[in-house]
């Protein structure tokens, strides 16, 4: 396993402990300090840029630390649980790439995947190989963009240019394959709904090769940088068995040191055929987040490489006609295949009785969907487990005794979407 | 088996138990699930938590199936544990005592379906606004759509069926 090491202190002896008198374990709010002109309310937020979207925190403040705080969300609750329960299974799939729409490659085949698993549909290799190569670009995508609005509200403010610089090549990537740039909606039960364009992968090697000095570029810029030490070292720090308790998940856990990644633990779309690492933390504070997240970028390019050197030739798309619609050259030839093709486009397909939960490792973490069928052609109840809703939970836990600056380095290590946690 | 173990535990408070595309699933008695997730957790080492959430079935009584989903990191297995509650009022316990990240996802059910989970430390809505009326993930709470009043309708004493989903 490789193992995420902390610098040993290049910069002497790092910020003195605690400069601001007593920390959170001295319990410096006694019962004589209860009046209430002691504290003051602050309201962080709905529209604070350090939220990366809409959330609200109500926090208790003594001077600069924070004595309490409650997170409020839901202000981009759009009801796509509702939504879901309304439309097929092959129209609900433009809705989960809103959700979560810094990795929207990855909610799709997160909600395909239950539905596959409820009707029992194999899918293709070449299909799972697409779907591979999306959802890691969509992961490094993310991380990208994390990065450079993490740094950019500690005060990076270069390094935001230089990662939606690098997310701009994978938003080409996916625009050449799918024509949007975001909400690609490229999954469909059963495979996938077009073939790689001609020169996709030419075009996705040049980025490969071109990635590892980006990050490189990153690393120099950030990981010796005393600043971004002082301001993340041993901030906001979760121990392996509190990010267990919490239900943290995704870069967040194993930054506290648990090796659970869903892509090792329960391989999914091939991944057990790749080589790669999951890298760990140690401590579990900000800066590990940090570490766990560029590491990542750099196994995920490993994956694409493996992915473009293995791809398999043949279909994209299963032939189980209970899904799949019948191919084109059938339909000028065969009434059948029409009226198939009818049946499937309007009604859909249908799905037996039960319940499954599937899911994904996404930038954030492990993405469920909990499906519940009655039978129908639409789901009767769609849950989704977002990994941002769970990593924001323990903020109130986390922030406790932490100065106020701090909040806003601890939000920006957690990576949550917003749409995410609403949904 | 986890079930066999189950089943000799807690006798006839695991009503049934089922294996559906690999997912295991046990339904219990609502005055039984604390009992169940301690010993889940403590015995059998279930320590992560997923997600809880409740199915609405209106033709159904008990109407409503809560789910609490959790996993074992160590052992690589999921339980879905099921439970139900019936109207006016359903409720179910809380197991947050047990596992506290199913805060939130309990708030979360009780605003959007109404259950409410007794014993929990704050149960507030979450994603809807406090002053909010109604759980819009039943089944019998209308998505969208406006009323549309007919000439002959009047507004006062309009049936939902006017309401054009």
């Amino acid at each position: 396993m490789a193992e995420t090491r902390i610098a040993q202190e290049p910069f002497g002896p790092g910020p003195a402990q605690e400069p601001f008198g007593p920390g959170p374990t001295q319990e410096p709010f006694g019962p004589e300090h209860e009046s209430p002109t002691d504290w003051i309310e602050l309201n962080m937020g709905p529209q604070h840029p350090s939220t990366h979207g809409v959330l609200r925190v109500r926090l208790k403040l003594d001077g600069e630390r924070v004595r309490d705080a409650d997170p409020d969300v839901g202000y981009l609750h759009t009801g796509f649980e509702k939504s879901f329960e309304e439309k097929t299974y092959t129209q609900g799939i433009t809705f989960s790439d809103r959700m979560d729409y810094l990795a929207p490659p990855i909610n799709n085949v997160g909600f395909v995947m239950s539905v596959e698993k409820l009707i029992g549909v194999d899918v293709p290799a070449r299909a799972q190989a697409i779907r591979v190569m999306m959802m890691e670009l969509a992961r490094i995508a993310s991380h990208e963009l994390w990065l450079g609005t993490a740094g950019l509200d500690l005060g990076v403010y270069s390094g935001f240019f230089y990662a939606w610089r690098d997310r701009e090549l994978v938003l080409d990537l996916n625009e050449s394959y799918s024509g949007v740039r975001m909400m690609t909606s490229f999954t469909r039960v059963g495979g996938v709904a077009w073939d790689l364009p001609e020169g996709w992968i030419d075009q996705l090697q040049r980025f490969i090769d071109v990635m590892p000095g980006r990050i490189d570029d990153f690393e120099a810029m950030l990981t010796d940088n005393p600043i971004w030490h002082q301001r993340l070292q041993g901030i906001g720090a979760l121990s392996a068995q509190e990010a267990i308790e919490t239900g943290v998940t995704g870069p967040m856990l194993r930054a506290s040191g648990v090796d659970y990644d869903v892509r090792k633990a329960f391989p999914y779309a091939g991944y057990e055929q790749y080589d790669f690492q999951v890298p760990l933390g140690t401590n579990g504070d900000c800066f590990d987040r940090y570490r766990v997240r560029v590491q990542e970028m750099r196994e995920s390019l490993k994956i694409l490489q493996q992915v473009v050197d293995t791809l398999p030739a043949g279909p994209w798309m299963t032939t189980d006609r209970k899904v799949a619609l019948p191919p084109r050259s059938e339909l000028s030839t065969s009434m059948e295949s029409v009226i198939h093709h009818f049946r499937l486009v309007s009604e859909g397909f249908k799905g037996p009785i039960g319940d499954v939960y599937a899911f994904v490792e996404s930038p954030r973490g492990e993405l469920g969907f909990y499906l519940v069928s009655d039978g129908t052609n639409k789901p009767y109840r769609m849950k989704v487990r977002p990994p941002s809703f769970c990593n924001l939970q323990p903020l109130k836990k986390l922030v406790q005794g932490v100065l106020l600056a701090d909040v806003i380095a601890i939000m920006g290590s957690m990576d949550f979407i917003l749409g995410d946690v609403d949904r | 088996m986890l079930v066999e173990r189950l089943g000799n535990r807690f006798k006839q408070a695991l009503q049934e138990s089922s294996d559906f595309r690999g997912d295991l699933s046990i339904v219990v008695e609502p005055d039984a699930v604390v009992d169940v997730a301690r010993y889940l957790r403590d015995e059998e080492g279930f320590d992560y938590f997923l997600y809880a959430t409740a199915v609405d079935w209106p033709a159904r009584e008990p109407r409503f199936t809560v789910v609490w989903e959790v996993r074992s990191l160590k052992n690589k297995t999921r339980i879905r544990i099921k439970t139900t509650a019936a109207m006016p009022e359903p409720h179910v316990p809380t197991l947050t005592d047990v596992w506290p990240a199913a805060n939130w996802h309990e708030r979360e059910t009780w605003d959007l379906l109404g259950i409410k989970f007794d014993g929990h430390p704050d149960l507030r809505r979450l994603l809807m606004p406090q002053s909010w009326e109604g759980h819009p993930l039943r089944k019998d709470y209308v998505s969208f759509g406006e009323p549309v009043i007919f000439s002959d309708q009047k507004l006062e004493g309009l049936e939902p069926d006017a309401i054009r989903g």
